[in-house]
Formats: C-alpha cells, structure tokens, sequence
C-alpha cells in the first residue's frame, strides 16, 4: 500500500508540482491581499479566509478537468482559484464592483463561474452539500463523465444536509465527490466541542460510501486521494468521500479575533501546506531558490494587476434595471 | 385537434409535464413516491410506465436533500419538475429554496439560471390540521426570486405549468388539494397560460374581488348570491407574482370598492399585499376602505367546526363584500 501509494506521488512531474506550488501560492498571497485591504475597507462585508487549507482546494481541483462541478462554499476564494478564475475579477467582487465575478450581486461567498465550473459558493453552512448532488445528476443524466464535487466542512457535517446528502448520492449512485475540509472550527467552537463522534469519514462509510482520510495539508496526497477517487468515479459511477485533515489559521469570519490553545496555530504553521511542498521539491532537488522566488513574483504581478483592475472597476449602476430585479 | 372533452384538474396537470417530457429532453420529475406509486394523489401516474426511472425519480423522504439536487441540476441546465408531497414539507426544505434556489440566479450577476418548478397541493378542508394544511403562497410572494402560481381551473391548470416548465425563473406552481378531482370541460391538445396574466371569472360593477387559489370558487359562489343586489367583479390573479396590476386597477378604476380574499392568514399576507398595490398605485379610485380577507391568526385548527370557520368560506366573502359596500344583511 504504502509502495504504491509513493510510486503515484512520485508520478506527479515536476511542472505539475511547479503548478500547484504557484496556486498554494496565489491563493496565500491573494488572502493576506485581501486582508491588506479589507483592513483599508476596499474589500468589504463578511470575508473568510482559507489561509492553511490551500492544500485541499489545490490538490482536489488538480484532479479535475474544467467541465467538473465545483460547489464551494462561504470560504471559497481557493476553491475559486484553484478552478483558475480570473483574479482580478474575484477581487473586484469582493469590492462589490460591476465588473466582478457577479456583477456585485454576491461578494466573496458568492462567486460564480459556470464556464470553469465553479458552480457558486454558499453562505449557509451545509446549504451547498446538496447542490452538489444536482451537478452530480445533471453528468448522470447526460450521460457524460463529469463529477461535481461538493465542499464543506466540519461544521457542515453536523446539518441534516450531510447525512441525506449522503444517502442520495449512495442510492443514486451520483459522481458527487464530497469534500470534507475538517479546518477544526466551526465559527468559533473547536472540533471536539461540536462533534461527538470525530470520525467524520466513518460517518460516510456507515451510508455506504468509501472514504478516505487524507492529510489535508499535503496538497500532493491530497491530489493522490482526489485523482484515485475521481478515476473511479469516472469509470464506475457513484460517489466517493475525502476527510482533509486541516487547520484554519485565520479566525472565522474577517479580522474578530479567535481564540486558540497555547500554541496549537504555531503547530500547525510547521505543517504549512506551502512549506510541505516546498521542502519536498528542494529535497528532490526540483526546486532552488531562484525559481521560488521567479514564482512569487510572478503571483505577486498577477495580484498587483488584479488589485489595479478591481480599484479602477466601476460601481454597479442602483437605476440599472438588471441591479433592480431579478427575473431572468 | 377539434372537441371539447372533460378532465380532472389532477390529470391537467400530469397531461402537462408528460407533454413538457415529450417536449424537451432536459425535463425531468423528481419527489417522494413519484415513481411506483405515481405520488400519494397520483399527480405523476403514468408518467414513469412512459419515460422510465431516469427521469421518473423517486426519493426518500430527504426534502432537503432532493430540492437541493434539483436546484443543483437546475444550474447545470436541466429543467426539474419538483414534486412536494405537502407544501408543508417544503418547510424541512426551506434553504435550498429560499437561499439556494431563489437567490442563486441574482447572487451569481445572473452567470447561472434556474430554471425549476416546484410544485405541490396545499389547502385546508380535508381535516389535516396545522402540520398538512397550510397555505404557503404568501412567503413566496415574499420571496424575491420565486415566481408564484395559483391555478383555480381545470384549464389554467395545465396551461399554467406549461409555462411554468418553461419559464428560466424558479416557480412555485401551488395546486388545490380539494379541487384535484374537480372536473371541468377543456379543449383536446396543447395550450398555454402566460404568467402574469389576471383572469377576470366575473364580470360586475359594484366591487371589486381578488381571489386566489381555493378562494376562487368561494367568491364566486358568493357573487352568484348575491346577484341582483351587489354585482361583484371576481378577479383571479392565477400569478401571484409577477402580479397583473394592470386588470386589477381597471377593475377598481370602474367598481371603486376593493376585497382581497385569500384562504391563507391575512396577516402581512397577499391579500393585505393587494391592498397596499391598490392604495398606492389606485387610491383616487376607491370609494371606500378596502378590505382584506384571510384566515384566523391560528395555525390550522383540526376539528371541522373550527376548520371552517377559520378559512373565508363563501359565506363569509358574501359577508365582506357587503360589509366593504356598508350594506349590512
């Protein structure tokens, strides 16, 4: 098991690596912009970090085609990214500017891009599980080898929306890849104190799902896990189940501050998904500090532009007829 | 297709999704017990013998979980007909239709559509108390992002839910339980309802009658008693939202005394919703205070005594009316 598993990771060639250490990358800098200018009041409303899981979004997206259902939820910035969306247009979102992702008529739990198949995020936790479902049927339907993924959380594991979630997609046999990003905290309340039962993958495999638990801050056994579910998903239908083992960094919601255990961040920091990866490639000698830093100038650029675009974007007109209704 | 034939309200509407299914491949049905046992009022009877389990899709009990899947597909580009056994279920539901499926179009800058129908029977007289009785149009005409529909005839009730099928917005399509067996005669073949579109079922002009779902018979009944001494104008919105102001307001414009009945709770509901278009689009027309009618502020009461005296009936429209003329009898 353990051979075949680092003959895979080992498969993974070094511009894929390159890839998804440019994307844990983006989406670091792109939160701590985005913290930059939230405490200058341009990003504005309820904004939710993903600084420590980047892993999870980049190695599950990885696994993906373009065509694939991602349902994301109220912390999606890196799914949105991983599923390549344009930066600058997330950020003018997050502005609330007519030109972002949706026209300003969503914000930062709310961005949309059906053409990457990023299917929206959510801003009730577990609303989304179930969508991801329909994405699943829509590919069922048709006949074609899509999967949609649905992510969330460890809160979201505890709304009624995961266990009937979970059966549909069992009796259905739906290609709904459902993603857990166990990040430790429900808003404030830590895992332990919100979930009796800290299986949350058992949870899954007692609906007759299979599942797996995966270091949720190694993006390549995340993208290992991914791929090996979504192959057979693909081949023989019906759903599969990931724990990502995680940890959030950032507090719930904008800058309140959380509280933590003595030290419990700073331990986790030494697990950082970016640092994980890094080491692993300067270890095998893929990676040396000029290319490190070519990457992140380049992420730096593309998030310089990004945030020049979404400062010059214009305001959503409130005479606008489409700002004023909503029928289609 | 030439001839008139006579139908049930129920087989309206299963006449019209199966013409929808034949029509447009992305169409499907999805509810508890849609499938083996074509729904609890076999609204759905046939249609899996046609079109098979891929598109006849039987649940379990999970309306959460089935409404979610439906609005998910909906964004994906299928077109889902909902079956919700009882409105009231609908409840254990809510999110995936208010927060998912109402506001997904406007929040994703309308990158995503949703084009959906929920449908299912609601209404009183049946003695089923609070928990399987309710009228939930009025949250929905609350709801921006739900396009609400309340069919009153045999016919309106399949050319209703064709548009519906067709419409990209979600619609609430609500039908009457009591009427489901009700017959009347209607024409062979397709035909179409636009939304947003007032029936006028009476003309008169002494008053004027909006009345809605179940409501509709009762002010009817209650205009014939009265005829000879109060003509009464019965106007069916069919839509509750988008709304048919326009016919609305000609009414009043002729009749200058308004009544909105409605069998769900009056309170902040779309009767007092009627009232308010009408005082601030039509005031100069009304000749005297308009008047509101709804049920008690009660959930459902179950004995048949309380039941009937709870909901408008025909006679306590008959009532209103004369009360709103100021004629007492």
């Amino acid at each position: 098991m353990e051979d075949t598993e680092t003959v895979r990771v080992k498969d993974v060639t070094r511009s894929e690596r390159i890839e998804m250490l440019r994307q844990l990358i983006l989406i670091r800098r792109f939160e701590e912009k985005v913290k930059e200018l939230y405490n200058r009041g341009l990003v504005i409303g309820a904004i939710h970090l993903y600084i420590g899981q980047e892993a999870v979004a980049v190695g599950v997206c990885r696994a993906l085609r373009r065509e694939d259902y991602v349902f994301s939820t109220h912390r999606g910035h890196g799914h949105a990214i991983a599923k390549t969306l344009d930066v600058g247009h997330v950020m003018a979102e997050l502005m609330g500017r007519d030109t972002g992702m949706s026209r300003g008529h969503g914000g930062s739990m709310h961005l949309y891009d059906p053409d990457r198949g990023l299917m929206g995020g959510n801003g009730i936790v577990g609303g989304g599980v179930p969508l991801g479902l329909g994405g699943a049927f829509a590919a069922q339907y048709r006949g074609t080898d899509q999967v949609s993924v649905s992510f969330f959380s460890d809160g979201a594991a505890n709304q009624g929306t995961f266990g009937e979630s979970l059966n549909l997609a069992a009796l259905f046999r739906l290609p709904v890849l459902f993603v857990c990003e166990n990040n430790q905290y429900a808003a404030t309340t830590p895992f332990a104190r919100s979930t009796a039962e800290a299986d949350v993958a058992g949870r899954a495999e007692s609906y007759g799902l299979t599942a797996e638990r995966v270091d949720g801050n190694d993006v390549l056994a995340v993208y290992e896990a991914a791929a090996k579910t979504v192959t057979r998903m693909r081949e023989q239908g019906g759903p599969g189940f990931l724990e990502c083992r995680t940890y959030r960094i950032e507090p719930h919601c904008g800058i309140i501050p959380d509280e933590r255990e003595p030290g419990e961040r700073e331990g986790w920091q030494e697990k950082d998904p970016i640092l994980i990866l890094r080491g692993r490639m300067e270890a095998e000698n893929i990676l040396d500090a000029a290319q490190l830093a070519e990457i992140e100038a380049e992420v730096e650029r593309e998030l310089e532009q990004a945030v020049e675009f979404a400062e010059a974007a214009p305001w959503p007109d409130p005479a606008a007829e489409h700002n004023r209704d909503w029928v289609v | 297709m030439e001839g008139k034939r006579t139908i049930w309200y129920k087989t309206a509407i299963n006449e019209a999704m199966r013409e929808e299914m034949e029509r447009d491949e992305n169409v499907f049905v999805i509810g508890e017990d849609v499938d083996i046992f074509g729904g609890v009022f076999k609204i759905t009877k046939g249609l899996v013998e046609r079109f098979g389990n891929r598109r006849i899709r039987g649940t379990p009990i999970s309306e959460a979980a089935f409404f979610g899947l439906a609005t998910g597909a909906a964004m994906c580009g299928l077109r889902p007909i909902v079956e919700i056994m009882y409105v009231d279920f609908a409840l254990a539901g809510m999110d995936q239709l208010i927060n998912q499926a109402a506001s997904s179009c406007y929040m994703s800058g309308r990158k995503v559509k949703v084009p959906i129908v929920f449908r299912g029977q609601y209404g009183s007289g049946t003695r089923e108390a609070a928990q399987h009785s309710r009228s939930i149009e009025s949250w929905f005409v609350n709801t921006p992002g739900f396009k609400v529909v309340m069919p009153s005839t045999v016919y309106d009730a399949k050319g209703l839910l064709k548009s519906a099928i067709r419409d990209d917005n979600p619609v609430l399509y609500l039908e009457n339980r009591v009427m489901y067996t009700r017959k009347q005669e209607v024409p062979r073949g397709e035909w179409l309802v636009p939304l947003g579109q007032a029936a006028v079922r009476r003309e008169g002009g002494d008053i004027t009658v909006v009345a809605t779902g179940g409501a509709v018979q009762k002010a009817l009944t209650a205009a014939e008693e009265l005829a000879g001494t109060v003509e009464a104008e019965v106007i069916d919105p069919r839509t509750l939202d988008p709304l048919d102001m326009d016919t609305i307001l000609a009414s009043v414009r002729r009749t200058g005394a308004l009544l909105a009945v409605q069998e769900g709770v009056v309170k902040a509901g779309f009767a007092a919703e009627v009232i308010r278009r009408v005082s601030e689009e039509g005031f100069d027309s009304l000749k005297r205070p308009p008047r509101a009618l709804g049920a008690w502020d009660v959930p459902v009461p179950f004995s048949p005594v309380l039941e009937d005296a709870a909901i408008p009936q025909a006679e306590t429209i008959r009532s209103a009316i004369l009360e709103v003329l100021g004629e007492r009898r």
